[in-house]
């Protein structure tokens, strides 16, 4: 078996006069997950509903294990697993027959079937709703379902459009949970997401786009190495209300301090450059009984950091 | 049950043996879809309306014939089926056909269940002619119960030959226009994407639409606008020859009248122009629907 791909050539997608995606290259190979991240509007679904031919481009072409999607729809889906932009069940099927209709169109055998369907709905933890109809079922409900459709038959590569949507925590927990597994066994796995934990946690590599343009292509160490050497900034709790005076005067020395933001009369934002060195001894300047500070936290992630920088310099 | 029960990571069991898979043909595809299609139709509530307009229909005929005993359909069993069925089972396709076929196509656009089914190996036009059969099975069974109390009817009057060799013949010729009404029906629903425009205009078409616009053309022009389905569909009552201005075919029938008798040229299809007409429009609808929805995206 040869690694799984997906690869994305010169790839637009214009809307009328608008450019909704604008040649895009992509090339993912491996057993590993691809977080797929831009603000709203910037392309994302667009470009994985081409992968999918559910619509179709103005230029450029997409690959899945090096079958053409727009030429052999069918032989290159046949790998893939997909879930774009909750779709919705036959209401009056039950999930187990939702997935068996996925399981018959993919040619699954009955042995097959019957081994993976109680297994994917155990995963998605639906086995209790397996033969309830699911027209009723709530979007959490349903995106479970939607979400163990896109792993029935056990696929290659698996494109994920935000899967958390209208997940519960522990859905979300269960979701990261469940590409970690398929990652262990060599999946490749391309992902949109907004929530940027999320993607730190599970994903090996970003792709960020905005306006239809691909900003980088990297691994996640890379791209929080590269992009992140700017400032970072830190949120110091403490136990009661501090006038906002106490604090200027704490850090009034410190010269790579930024900027003092109160949040609220407990909580304050210290923008600062350098590492954590310069950390370090903001947290020794605020940490003395008279003040109790109760926590001392960096506010964003690094990818967060990354992400924002970049959608901003765009702008 | 306590928090600690629950466990926080799952892990599937790989799929122990690599299965062997055969990739489907398309046209088993389309079987399979046909067959999850029609559970979804027969558990339905428009399976349940749709069997109900029957039996109002049905059950509407029953009572008007049993009470006014009219001679004229009495007289025999083609005078009987030919105006009961043959103008019964005509509305009952139109609202089969707009009740299973009106927001086919469409309906996959705005219900989203699309997108479920266009993430999976299949092309478009497996699921235009898959839900296709569908709907056609669903409204078949529509026909069928209403050709059944019909046919109950006609041996309460007629006796134990009530099936006959015509009834046979239009029952046929009712089927055939299913499938061209129906072709129809899938080629509006996916020219739009919202059911309810969908729905409405087969319904307004076929319903009063194409008979304004026969009887329009044909009182205006004075020609006979043989390209209406509407035109075609008089053979299924026609086929029972049961009276002049019914019968297939172009003649003079004289008719009683104010001021003694009329005499008209009646210009009904003949039963080859009919089923012809209505086997193009199955064959054009389903070209022109597949070529449609396979340009169709799912944005
Ligand atoms: N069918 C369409 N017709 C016109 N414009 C469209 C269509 N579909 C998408 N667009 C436009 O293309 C752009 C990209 O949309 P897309 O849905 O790909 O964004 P996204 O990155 O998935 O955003 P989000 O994070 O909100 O899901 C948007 O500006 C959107 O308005
Ligand atoms: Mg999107």
């Amino acid at each position: 078996m040869t690694a799984p791909s997906i690869v994305l050539t010169s790839l637009t997608k214009r809307f009328g006069s608008f450019t909704a995606l604008d040649r895009l290259d992509l090339k993912l190979e491996g057993g590993k997950c691809v977080g797929f991240l831009g603000p709203n509007g910037a392309g994302k679904t667009t470009a994985l509903k081409l992968l999918t031919d559910m619509i179709f481009p103005t230029e450029g072409e997409c690959f899945l294990n090096g079958i053409s999607v727009q030429r052999e729809r069918m032989r290159a889906l046949e790998a893939a697993g997909v879930l774009i932009e909750s779709p919705e069940v036959y209401p009056s099927l039950s999930p187990t027959q939702a997935l068996e209709m996925v399981a018959d169109l993919r040619g699954m055998s009955r042995t097959e079937r019957e081994e993976r369907i109680p297994a994917v709905l155990a995963e998605v933890k639906m086995s209790e709703w397996a033969h309830v109809k699911v027209g009723k079922f709530s979007k959490g409900m349903k995106q479970r379902i939607n979400i163990a459709a896109a792993l029935v038959h056990d696929p290659e590569i698996v494109v994920l459009d935000e899967p958390a949507t209208g997940l519960d925590p522990r859905g979300m927990s269960e979701v990261r949970s469940i590409v970690r597994d398929l990652k262990k066994h060599d999946r490749l796995i391309f992902m949109s997401s907004h929530i940027l934990a999320e993607v730190t946690d599970v994903c090996d590599e970003v792709a960020l786009i905005n306006h239809g343009k691909l900003l980088f292509y990297d691994t996640l160490e890379n791209v929080t190495a590269k992009f992140s050497a700017g400032h970072s900034s830190v949120d110091a709790s403490f136990a009661r209300p501090v006038p906002e005076r106490t604090v200027a005067d704490r850090l009034a020395a410190e010269s790579d301090l930024l900027k003092v933001e109160q949040l609220d009369p407990r909580r304050y934002r210290l923008q600062f450059k350098g590492g954590p060195a310069v950390q370090a001894r903001l947290l020794r300047k605020l940490s003395d009984e008279a003040l109790e500070l109760v926590s001392f936290t960096e506010s964003k992630s690094a990818l967060e950091e990354v992400y924002l920088s970049q959608i901003e310099k765009g702008d | 049950m306590s928090a600690a029960a629950i466990p926080a990571t799952t892990t599937v069991p790989a799929p122990t043996a690599k299965h062997e898979r055969t990739p489907l043909r398309s046209w088993q595809q389309a079987l399979k879809l046909t067959r999850y299609q029609l559970r979804d139709y027969l558990f339905s509530r428009r399976f349940i309306l749709m069997m109900s307009i029957v039996a109002i229909i049905g059950a509407i005929l029953t009572a008007v014939v049993g009470y006014y005993r009219p001679a004229a359909f009495l007289s025999g069993s083609d005078a009987f089926y030919s105006t009961l069925w043959g103008s019964g089972v005509t509305v009952v396709i139109v609202f089969a056909g707009v009740i299973f076929g009106g927001d086919a196509i469409a309906g996959e656009f705005q219900n989203r269940t699309g997108y479920f089914l266009m993430g999976q190996p299949i092309r478009r036009a497996t699921v235009y002619v898959g839900k296709y059969i569908a709907a056609f099975v669903a409204a078949l069974t529509a026909v069928v119960l209403f050709a059944l109390v019909l046919l109950a009817n006609g041996s309460y009057y007629f006796g134990a030959g009530a099936f006959t060799a015509n009834f046979g013949a239009s029952f046929v010729l009712a089927v055939v226009y299913l499938l061209a009404l129906l072709g129809a029906t899938f080629l509006f629903s996916s020219l739009f994407k919202t059911s309810t425009y969908a729905t409405l205009v087969v319904a307004v078409l076929f319903l009063f639409g194409f008979m304004i616009l026969q009887a329009l053309i044909q009182g205006l022009a004075h020609t006979t606008p043989w390209y209406i389905l509407t035109y075609a569909d008089s053979i299924i009552g026609g086929v029972f020859n049961a009276s002049c201005a019914s019968a297939p075919g172009t003649h003079t029938c004289t008719q009683p009248g104010p001021g003694g008798e009329i005499t008209q040229t009646v210009t009904n299809a003949t039963i080859p122009e009919g089923v012809g007409i209505m086997i193009a429009y199955f064959v054009i609808t389903a070209i022109l629907g597949l070529l449609s929805f396979e340009r169709e995206e799912f944005s």
